[in-house]
């Protein structure tokens, strides 16, 4: 077994090496991931924000539904997908399966409940203190949703984030519709899943490493917004 | 006389109008305790009415419930006539004890609420506010940053920024200091000049001396009297206002 020093090495040799198919993988698994979480936000925030702001009988399931779809399991997702877009599937004529496309589908199924009941939690406890101010005014239902995520913007970069950190870290459901294709499908989470199976650890770890720092790089860039935001009193 | 379409079209405009606002046995409880118990009310056009009390007479809660935030649990309220409705209440604009400002600047508080302007307009009027609530040096300050003065003075020009023909108040000086307890006084009574229906909720005796042209005096959920000020405060017609404006504990 190799000792974490050179390991850690290893990580920054590749890092340095300015490899092309390191900053390939790397490159992917960010465009999927972001995208993923793009697609979590547009959904999820609103779909939070209306679940904040509007009363319904069956509300409180939908959003017991919603916190329990915050732990769904990755292969359970990547399996669904699959079938959906697999040749005999009914999306199966778009040829999705086992391209970025198909993985970005996986992930944002897998965020956006996540993002959203993440949003419904902290846009609720801002809805509570505009509640009489919005009634107040007479606003719709759409301006008071629109009002809550944009005033708890900074609140809500932290479900992003969450969204983010599962999204990147996650290999159930990429795996199984991306299938690991190299040059095409293989993300960082397959890359490390593939070089521990082939008994490279070394490697694998060094990936791994690469991939905790980047986690590490946009965890840090949020919140040092959150907390500059918070100096303005903004959030 | 202006036809009807062409009333709407001009925003705070008399259109139906909205006097009397007749309750009529309100009722309204939190669990077994009665708040508001069998309190009836007529209200007229009076330039200022004072809703005066002790604490827990209900002021506040028969505030919410004439604006339409909270529905009784028995009884009626009408405005000159008719039920509440969206449209009534767009013709109305609340000042809360606590004031809740969005977590914006001061100017895109007064914006937001005029969405109705165009973008260019809308900045001009809101600046106009802020100038009349002597508020322009703080336009782009955070409202959360503001003194309790300040925070409250916004929070006022943005409800009269709606152009209410009833404003109301809910002890908008309770926790601010006399200077900015004046300078708030003295929008109201601008607002009132200008033919805004003020309705203010306080139990400041001071405040109620200085801007009632009528006083509502309320007392363990009910209306014990409504009296013309002067009259009120030299004679008061019933026990519990006598004893309050003489100084003396409401129980």
């Amino acid at each position: 077994m190799t000792d974490f020093s050179s390991i850690f090495g290893l990580a920054l040799g590749l890092v340095a090496s300015g490899d092309g198919e390191l900053y390939a993988i790397i490159a992917l698994s960010l465009r999927v991931t972001l995208t993923a979480v793009a697609i979590g936000c547009l959904v999820g925030l609103p779909l939070g924000a209306f679940l904040a702001v509007v009363r319904f009988p069956g509300h409180g399931a939908v959003t017991a539904l919603l916190n329990a779809f915050m732990g769904l399991p990755p292969v359970v997702v990547g399996l669904v997908v699959y079938l959906l877009l697999s040749r005999a599937g009914p999306l199966g004529v778009l040829g999705l399966l086992y391209t970025p496309t198909a993985m970005i589908i996986a992930q944002a199924v897998l965020v956006t409940p996540l993002i959203a009941a993440l949003a419904r939690q902290s846009l609720s406890d801002l809805h509570g203190e505009y509640d009489e101010l919005f009634q107040s005014l007479g606003l719709s239902t759409r301006r008071k949703m629109a009002a809550l995520i944009w005033d708890g913007r900074y609140s809500l970069s932290t479900a992003a984030l969450a969204g983010f950190g599962r999204a990147i870290a996650e290999v159930g459901a990429v795996i199984i519709v991306g299938g690991n294709i190299e040059h095409v499908t293989r993300v960082m989470t397959t890359a490390i899943a593939l070089e521990t199976s082939k008994g490279d650890l070394a490697l694998a770890l060094a990936l791994g490493i690469i991939l905790m720092t980047l986690s590490l790089a946009v965890n840090a860039a949020v919140l040092s917004l959150n907390r500059t935001a918070r100096r303005l009193a903004y959030a | 006389m202006l036809k009807a379409t062409e009333t709407e079209n001009m925003g705070h405009v008399r259109r139906t109008p909205l006097f009397p606002l007749v309750a009529k046995g309100l009722k309204y409880a939190s669990g077994e305790r009665a708040l508001i118990d069998g309190l009836s009310l007529e209200i007229g056009e009076t330039t200022r009415t004072v809703i005066l009390g002790p604490n827990g007479a209900g002021k506040s809660l028969l505030l919410r419930l004439l604006h339409g935030l909270l529905e009784p649990d028995a009884g009626s309220i009408t405005w000159g006539g008719e039920a509440m409705s969206g449209e009534v209440q767009a013709r109305q604009a609340l000042v809360f004890q606590r004031p809740t400002l969005l977590r914006r600047s001061a100017l895109a508080n007064l914006t937001f609420v005029l969405s109705h302007l165009p973008a260019a307009e809308r900045t001009t009027r809101a600046h106009e506010l802020l100038a009349a609530a002597h508020l322009e040096h703080i336009a782009a300050t955070p409202a959360r940053l503001l003194s309790g003065g300040e925070q409250q003075r916004l929070s006022l020009a943005r409800a009269l920024a709606r152009e209410p023909d009833v404003l109301f108040l809910d002890e908008p000086s309770a926790s601010i200091d006399p200077a900015a307890t004046a300078l708030i006084e003295k929008m109201i009574a601008n607002a009132a000049d200008d033919g805004t229906k003020i309705v203010l909720v306080t139990h400041d005796l001071g405040q109620a001396r200085r801007l009632a042209d009528e006083v509502v005096f309320l007392h363990q959920g009910r209306v014990t009297e409504v009296t013309p000020a002067p009259e009120f405060f030299s004679r008061p017609r019933t026990d519990p206002a006598r004893s309050f404006v003489a100084g003396r504990l409401v129980l």
